[in-house]
């Protein structure tokens, strides 16, 4: 039951990553200076690209009715705010979720595929994604990280394409979990593996290890996904996720896909944000920028 | 022989940290710059003062009142440095002398302040009430122009001896001394982001301390009627309090430290 995997491009385009022109790529990208109405647009661009997620072994079906409600108008006295782009929950809230947003644009995602380790047979791990898939609009996937530090690439790419082929036409994510990857290259090296496998999304982390998701590496997975969308045409979509909490953090990452992919990625078709406390911080600065006061945490709703 | 001398440089004290102004700002007093805060000043000391509140609030306050009466030992220690820079002489040792008396008295009323503003309430039914003070949060302190030492430790260790997190405008034309004192609190224990002292210009940070809101409460001791006025107008959008209590020359009074709480009645059945 392999699916057809493309073959790995040349070498060349595995070349090794400079880390320090990359980190140092990152640092100026977190530095510009966005102010007043770009800010606001960049806001509002950040919403409307976010995956508001829970993934807690104590989310229950309340927890994640609260979440959607929150997804569905993030800023209850302002309705200027746009929904997010998605909900991300673990798989036993996914009909929860459905319920909750059926017939509106706020997507469904899931994870699965033994999330977070990815520590699980590889049948049970089709099944999953095949059983949430019947729900979700979109699945987030854990990649094999044990065979890929093991040395099985062929096995990573080829687990990647059989979920692909379990969940038909839904959106898959693969998640890479770059703070186990040990280095640039291997980063490097994991998204080309999953890109080739057919991931229609390459994200950062599961947000249950640290480090999560930082600049650097999102510049690495940035400049891979540049590098493929020239050499295959294909255009893949970046989400990161994990440790991002602050208003200042995600324009950092809108920032950083805009000047290596350029605007087009900037929809959430091809970008997205995973997080939970971050969107709040979004809302406070949004009220910042149009108050003028400093905001408090106290007036706006936990997810 | 001459003793070569190293010159302080004037810092703000922000989330436990020795800081520049983030806009590298100064101004001149006298021969020395002295940081100029920025409204992102007041809110990176306002988020810290914020993260540290329930650490400071839950402390006991015993413990509360032993780190007060520490940043007095502090002072003790330092205090030919203190009359120095309040321009040395009689006067001078009088003002340290009676910062000191401040803050031991309110290290000591830190552990009495539920009996001096709380009570058990008789009521008409089976069950009576009582009412405990507990802090307000986050309190903006203005401490007077002069005298620049006292009346602003005095006003920052009554609105911590409750259990509240400080973050406290020094002198405008006087801020040393103020600067100098966040060295007593650093040594003397009071946790990372409890109190922050910030110098700068009056008239442009007070209306971001006013509206922030974060911000409890305003201790607007050092506010002429119209600042005080400007700042009630702006907290009334949030509800928060504006404090006058307190006159700059007065003796210490747990009055001071009860300004910055608020009360809480809950009830109790009888017999059980």
């Amino acid at each position: 039951m392999a699916a057809a995997v493309e073959t790995l491009p040349a070498p060349a385009s595995l070349q090794s990553v400079d880390q320090v022109e990359v980190e140092d790529r990152a640092r100026l990208f977190a530095s510009r200076s966005i102010k007043r109405a770009a800010k606001l647009w960049a806001l509002e661009l950040a919403v409307r690209c976010t995956d508001l997620t829970s993934l807690e072994g104590a989310d229950t079906p309340g927890r994640t009715a609260t979440l959607c409600a929150k997804a569905l108008r993030p800023d209850p006295e302002d309705e200027a705010v746009p929904p997010v782009a998605a909900v991300c929950v673990y798989p036993a809230q996914v009909g929860e979720a459905a319920t909750r947003l059926r017939g509106s644009p706020v997507r469904v995602a899931a994870v699965a595929t033994g999330f977070p380790s990815g520590q699980m047979p590889r049948e049970l791990k089709i099944a999953e994604a095949a059983e949430v898939a019947r729900i979700a609009d979109e699945i987030d996937m854990v990649m094999d990280r044990g065979a890929f530090l093991s040395g099985r690439y062929d096995a990573v790419q080829e687990e990647i394409a059989q979920v692909k082929a379990a969940i038909g036409d839904r959106h898959l994510k693969v998640i890479l979990e770059t703070g186990e990857l040990g280095g640039y290259d291997q980063v490097r090296h994991a998204s080309w593996l999953a890109m080739a496998a057919g991931a229609d999304f390459i994200k950062t982390s599961t947000g249950k290890i640290q480090p999560a998701a930082t600049l650097p590496v999102a510049v690495v997975m940035l400049e891979a996904i540049r590098d493929y969308a020239w050499s295959t045409g294909r255009a893949v979509g970046f989400k990161a996720a994990g440790g991002i909490r602050t208003a200042r953090q995600a324009i950092g990452y809108l920032v950083a896909v805009n000047e290596t992919l350029g605007d087009e990625w900037l929809t959430p078709e091809r970008f997205r944000l995973g997080a939970s406390s971050l969107l709040n911080d979004v809302l406070m600065q949004r009220a910042k920028e149009r108050s003028g006061a400093y905001q408090s945490a106290d007036d706006f709703s936990q997810a | 022989m001459t003793t070569p001398t190293v010159a302080k440089t004037a810092k703000l004290y922000i989330d436990g940290v020795f800081a520049r102004s983030e806009s590298g700002r100064v101004y001149p007093v006298g021969a020395v710059n002295v940081p100029r805060a920025s409204r992102k000043d007041v809110r990176d000391a306002v988020r810290a003062a914020r993260a540290a509140l329930p650490g400071w609030s839950q402390r006991t306050p015993y413990n509360r009142g032993q780190i007060l009466y520490r940043v007095g030992e502090m002072l003790e220690a330092r205090r030919s440095e203190f009359v120095a820079v309040l321009g040395g002489g009689r006067p001078a040792g009088r003002e340290v002398d009676a910062t000191l008396d401040a803050l031991v008295y309110y290290a000591g009323c830190a552990d009495k302040l539920a009996q001096l503003g709380g009570s058990v309430n008789q009521v008409a039914g089976p069950y009576f009430t009582f009412t405990i003070p507990e802090p307000v949060g986050v309190v903006g302190v203005v401490a007077p122009e002069r005298p620049s030492l006292r009346p602003l430790l005095e006003h920052v260790a009554a609105a911590l001896c409750g259990g509240n997190t400080v973050v406290a405008l020094v002198s405008e034309g006087a801020p040393l001394p103020g600067l100098l004192a966040a060295e007593l609190l650093a040594t003397g224990d009071v946790p990372t982001g409890a109190a922050a002292l910030l110098s700068g210009l009056r008239a442009e940070l007070l209306p971001h301390l006013g509206s922030h809101r974060d911000v409890d409460a305003v201790d607007a001791v050092g506010c002429s009627d119209e600042q005080r006025r400007d700042l009630e107008r702006r907290a009334a959008d949030h509800v928060g309090r504006v404090l006058s209590g307190g006159a700059t020359g007065a003796a210490p009074s747990h009055r001071l430290a009860l300004a910055s709480l608020e009360l809480k009645t809950v009830w109790h059945p009888i017999g059980v």
